[in-house]
């Protein structure tokens, strides 16, 4: 009952501001600048929005069971995505394990275990660059180390190998922001009660990172599967009639099936290769959902 | 008296089944010569030198960055965790030298637990925070595990609180109670030595008194080093009292002194409430 008149009191404590026309400029600077955000914001999804619906009306009819589980043909109406699919399925086989060792690898060391100097100073900013680095280097990389030095041949385990390499430094700086976000009292909690450096980091700090870790994962896969570069570059093939079986099978991948079919001069293969892009893009949505939901549910709050 | 020689002769027994024996010749857990502490170029610990004695509550108190956290990390080795710290002076608890290489941190941490200002239990569920220790100190028997955290629960007062949902995430407690698992967490690898820095000043005053009574409860079993920047608690629960400032000890005696005739003018300005 008190507290209309406590109201009241409080307001007779603060004069009413001057509407001038300093306030009015502010105003409109706001509502300027509010716009021009909003509009930004309109133009990329009006972009997407027309991707999406001329890929959608195009490629929507060719979109069907058989489309899923046929080979690549001369003739349009025959062609299939089935090698590309399982390429691409056989390729991440390969991807996934290496660049999650190796990326979550380097990560624990350099946060967890690596002397502060010039040296890591070094390395960490090499692997900041390394991100930047236009895929087609890896190609580059792909084809004379794995495919050439290592006589690889144009297998799945030379595309695997160079696609975890691209994807490297996106996993190593994920998984350092997610070891970084443990609080140092966990640490410091573990460590005060006996802990070694070891049992710390398996006990404590990598369980509380891995959803982040994971995340990062998924989503620096995803990178994978829809480049093409360093596949054309190490000569995966656009055209195969079978099925890769092993890790030594050469292989083709989505998009690499896509981008041959979209650079035929037929137009039912183009038809086709929208088709492939929904294909690629629910797969993409999968993943990226899954990354999300993952984040969501298992990210500590500290 | 009696209680206090059955402890002393368990821990005996505890020590010699160790490889890494800790000598136990004097009364004083820690004896502290000359301690110096730099972060980088700044000095934050300055030729400290005292005695702690066992079984006691011993209160560090003074303002705010005169160093008494680092003071008390230096005590577990905590504050190695920060690269640029050095140190010099030497540091004994229970006249090993904790600084040399032959003494184990790990080792010397499992004999001095310490409880942090903000609650900090693991993000996992009540029964294995209390576990972590035990577990990683090798005890994987479920039945033995199921008693320390029973009766580690019971000695840190919360064991009626949580006893039915053991299995529940310990963030799901409240601050007050989130402390308590920290010391419970302490206790479950019997250590000799509690370090407890603001123990407190996150929690409300139920919360605190529970922890204050806690501390005079459990000053008969082990020897308490306590951060406090509240000169009440200080005066209840404490037996010594060290007043610092600027990294140094101005002055170090029963806690009564302290407050009722500190020898040096800081100190009671501080005690009075003048500065800090
Ligand atoms: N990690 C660190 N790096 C550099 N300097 C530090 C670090 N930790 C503490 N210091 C410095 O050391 C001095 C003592 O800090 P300390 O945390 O021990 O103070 P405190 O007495 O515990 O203060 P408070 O009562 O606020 O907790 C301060 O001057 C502080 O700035
Ligand atoms: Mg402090």
């Amino acid at each position: 009952m008190a507290l209309p008149e406590q109201d009241a009191a409080t307001v007779a404590d603060y004069p009413e501001v001057e509407d001038n026309s300093n306030e009015k400029k502010r105003q409109l600077k706001n509502k300027i600048f509010k716009g021009i955000f909003f509009g930004a914001v309109l133009f990329s999804l009006l972009m997407l929005l027309i991707l999406l619906v001329r890929i959608f009306t195009q490629g929507i009819g060719f979109l069907n069971w058989e489309f899923m589980t046929s080979f690549a043909s001369r003739n349009a109406d025959e062609a299939g995505i089935q090698a590309a699919i399982v390429g691409t399925f056989w390729m991440m086989v390969v991807t996934a394990p290496v660049a999650f060792v190796l990326g979550v690898g380097t990560a624990v060391y350099l946060e967890e275990y690596a002397p502060t100097n010039k040296f890591t100073a070094l390395i960490q900013m090499n692997i900041s660059n390394l991100a930047g680095v236009p895929s087609i280097v890896f190609g580059l990389l792909g084809l004379t180390i794995f495919v050439r030095e290592l006589s690889m041949g144009r297998s799945v385990l030379a595309g695997g190998l160079t696609m975890a390499l691209l994807i490297l430094p996106i996993i190593v700086v994920a998984s350092q922001e997610a070891i970084r976000s443990v609080p140092s009292e966990m640490r410091e909690a573990s460590f005060g009660m006996g802990a070694t450096k070891w049992q710390t980091m398996f006990r404590i700090i990598f369980p509380a990172a891995l959803p982040g870790i994971l995340t990062g994962n998924i989503l620096a896969l995803s990178r994978a599967i829809g480049e093409t570069a360093p596949l054309i570059m190490i000569g995966a093939l656009t055209y195969i009639a079978f099925l890769p079986d092993n890790v030594f099978s050469q292989f083709t991948v989505m998009p690499i099936q896509i981008f041959n079919w979209t650079s035929r001069p037929q137009e039912e293969f183009h038809f086709i290769a929208a088709a492939g892009i929904i294909v690629l893009l629910a797969m993409l949505l999968l993943m990226n959902s899954i990354a999300v939901w993952i984040r969501n549910k298992f990210q500590q709050r500290f | 008296m009696q209680s206090e020689k059955k402890r002393d002769t368990m821990l005996q027994t505890e020590d010699n089944r160790s490889t890494n024996q800790v000598k136990k010749e004097t009364s004083n857990v820690y004896k502290v010569d000359k301690l110096n502490l730099w972060y980088g170029k700044d000095q934050a610990l300055k030729d400290i030198t005292l005695d702690i004695p066992e079984k006691t509550v011993t209160a560090i108190i003074g303002p705010s960055g005169c160093g008494k956290s680092t003071f008390i990390k230096t005590l577990n080795r905590l504050t190695e965790m920060v690269p640029i710290v050095k140190t010099s002076g030497e540091v004994y608890y229970r006249d090993n030298n904790i600084f040399n290489k032959k003494f184990s941190v790990e080792k010397l941490r499992t004999k001095v637990g310490m409880v942090f200002q903000k609650p900090n239990p693991f993000p996992k569920s009540i029964y294995e925070n209390v576990v972590y220790g035990p577990r990683i100190h090798g005890i994987k028997d479920k039945k033995v595990l199921d008693e320390i955290v029973e009766r580690s629960l019971k000695d840190a007062a919360l064991w009626d609180e949580v006893k039915d949902r053991l299995k529940e995430n310990a963030f799901g407690l409240s601050g007050g109670q989130q402390q308590r698992l920290c010391i419970a967490r302490c206790l479950a690898i019997e250590p000799d030595v509690l370090l407890m820095d603001e123990p407190t000043s996150a929690l409300d005053p139920i919360s605190t008194l529970k922890i204050e009574e806690l501390v005079q409860e459990l000053k008969k079993k082990y020897s308490i080093i306590i951060v406090t920047h509240n000169m009440q608690q200080a005066g209840r629960i404490s037996d010594r009292t060290a007043f610092f400032l600027n990294g140094e000890v101005v002055e170090y005696d029963d806690t009564s002194n302290i407050f009722s005739s500190p020898q040096d003018q800081r100190t009671e300005d501080y005690v009075s409430g003048r500065f800090g």
